[in-house]
């Protein structure tokens, strides 16, 4: 092939490469005209076009998961909020409990009082009655035993009760004037 | 280092006239198509049907050929216009940007592709017609950002003293508004033109001695072919490059007539 093309050539002169051939400059020109308009009109606009669409969906989903953020970030304040109330209304609770409770311990207290006064008021009352029972028995025994003693001294039986009652009685009544005139 | 040539078989090395095929169709016409015009056609074509295809129904989540197409397309804009322009100025030139880095890959890359195996690019046409769009884009973008001054900053730098005008300012006109096209074209074509040429070398000098060469010299042919692989390699790393130097280029030039005013 090689052979034959300088075979053609050989009659002529050699070229020179540097010199454009009019056609060569025209097809040149033609081609480039074309490339420039498909990429211009054709092909950029639809790189262009998709590069936006990317960055649109980027952008897209950022904005869903700001959207996201900002909801859970609502969600956690209303939980803090309730959190809060929750905690506020079981310290309410708690000071009432505590204020009851003391109100309830004073009332027992004053019961327990009340009840102690009581206990010891009867207890008193008790103590007087068998006092005085005691102090009415033991007139009697101390009568009796006075008689019988004095009945031993002067000789004599004081048998008759009514004479020695009246002497006894007379007897504890000067006891007890003397006691009062020594008080 | 040639053979001698034995028998009817001689060695012809590559000649600079392959760039200059025989038209197929309107020979003679400013429109004349040949071999190379017809490896652009279909380098373009496919450019436009991947880029088409690609874009076509682009999900949020993309399949995997949205994923290569975004990738290139993503490479072009952000590690090229962007980088090189920031964002509000890199989406305004992104369209050209993008434009020469895709026409320069797929040009680029018919070089190493068997069948076709020479650059679209290899040929002065697409290397001087870019560089002279990024020529009057940059000197647009420096003219629109400050309409009075551009010329002005360029060729008189602010900030130098009035005598080193002398020096400073022709030093400026040849490497800014001479030496940056020309060197934009040469970079790309040259590149191309030579891959070509070396690989056209190598594998025109295996089937010589492979084929025709005497006894010993057939053992040249396996080391000629183990360099034609390796550069064929070496020419798809090329192809992609030129191209991103192409691009990248075209938006330091604008971004240098963009911040000429200070």
């Amino acid at each position: 092939m090689f052979n034959a093309v300088i075979a053609a050539a050989a009659g002529t002169e050699t070229r020179n490469p540097l010199l454009p051939e009019l056609y060569d400059i025209i097809w040149s020109g033609l081609i480039f005209v074309v490339i420039l308009f498909f990429f211009w009109k054709l092909v950029l606009p639809r790189m262009q076009k998709l590069l936006d669409e990317r960055a649109e969906a980027i952008e897209g989903n950022i904005a869903k998961a700001d959207d996201a953020q900002r909801k859970a970030e609502a969600a956690l304040e209303q939980y803090t909020a309730q959190l809060a109330d929750a905690r506020a209304e079981a310290g309410k609770i708690r000071e009432v409990a505590r204020v009851d409770g003391q109100k309830i311990v004073a009332e027992h207290r004053e019961q327990a009082v009340a009840e102690a006064a009581r206990v010891t008021a009867s207890a008193k009352v008790q103590i007087e009655a068998e006092r005085q029972a005691a102090v009415v028995s033991l007139r009697s025994e101390v009568g009796t035993l006075a008689i019988d003693l004095a009945s031993g001294v002067i000789g004599e039986s004081l048998t008759d009760d009514a004479k020695a009652a009246r002497l006894v009685d007379r007897f504890l009544a000067d006891l007890e004037a003397s006691e009062k005139a020594v008080k | 280092m040639l053979p001698s040539a034995t028998g009817d078989g001689e060695f012809h090395g590559p000649s600079i006239n392959e760039f200059f095929p025989e038209a197929v169709l309107f020979a003679g016409s400013p429109f004349e198509i040949n071999r190379i015009m017809l490896i652009r056609f279909l380098a373009v074509g496919v450019l436009l049907l991947v880029f088409w295809l690609g874009t076509r129904r682009m999900k949020v989540i993309p399949t995997r050929f949205q994923s290569i197409v975004e990738l290139g397309l993503n490479f072009a804009r952000v590690n090229i216009a962007e980088d090189i322009l920031g964002k509000k100025d890199g989406k305004r030139f992104l369209p050209l940007i993008t434009t020469i880095f895709f026409m320069v890959l797929f040009m680029n890359i018919t070089g190493p592709l068997p069948f076709l195996n020479i650059a679209g690019t290899s040929v002065i046409g697409v290397p001087l017609v870019l560089a002279v769009i990024a020529y009057v884009a940059f000197i647009y973008a420096g003219v629109k950002k400050s309409p009075g001054n551009f010329f002005r900053n360029a060729l008189f730098p602010p900030g130098v003293p009035p005598f080193l005008y002398i020096i400073v300012t022709p030093i400026e006109f040849i490497s800014t508004f001479l030496v940056r096209p020309v060197t934009l074209t040469l970079r790309l074509l040259m590149n191309m033109i030579v891959g070509h040429l070396l690989l056209v070398l190598f594998f025109s000098a295996t089937q010589f001695f492979f084929f025709t060469a005497d006894g010993g010299f057939k053992l040249f042919g396996a080391g000629t072919l183990v360099f034609g692989f390796a550069f064929t390699l070496f020419e798809v790393l090329i192809a992609l490059l030129q191209a991103y130097i192409f691009a990248l280029l075209t938006a330091v030039y604008i971004q240098l007539a963009l911040a000429e005013e200070h």
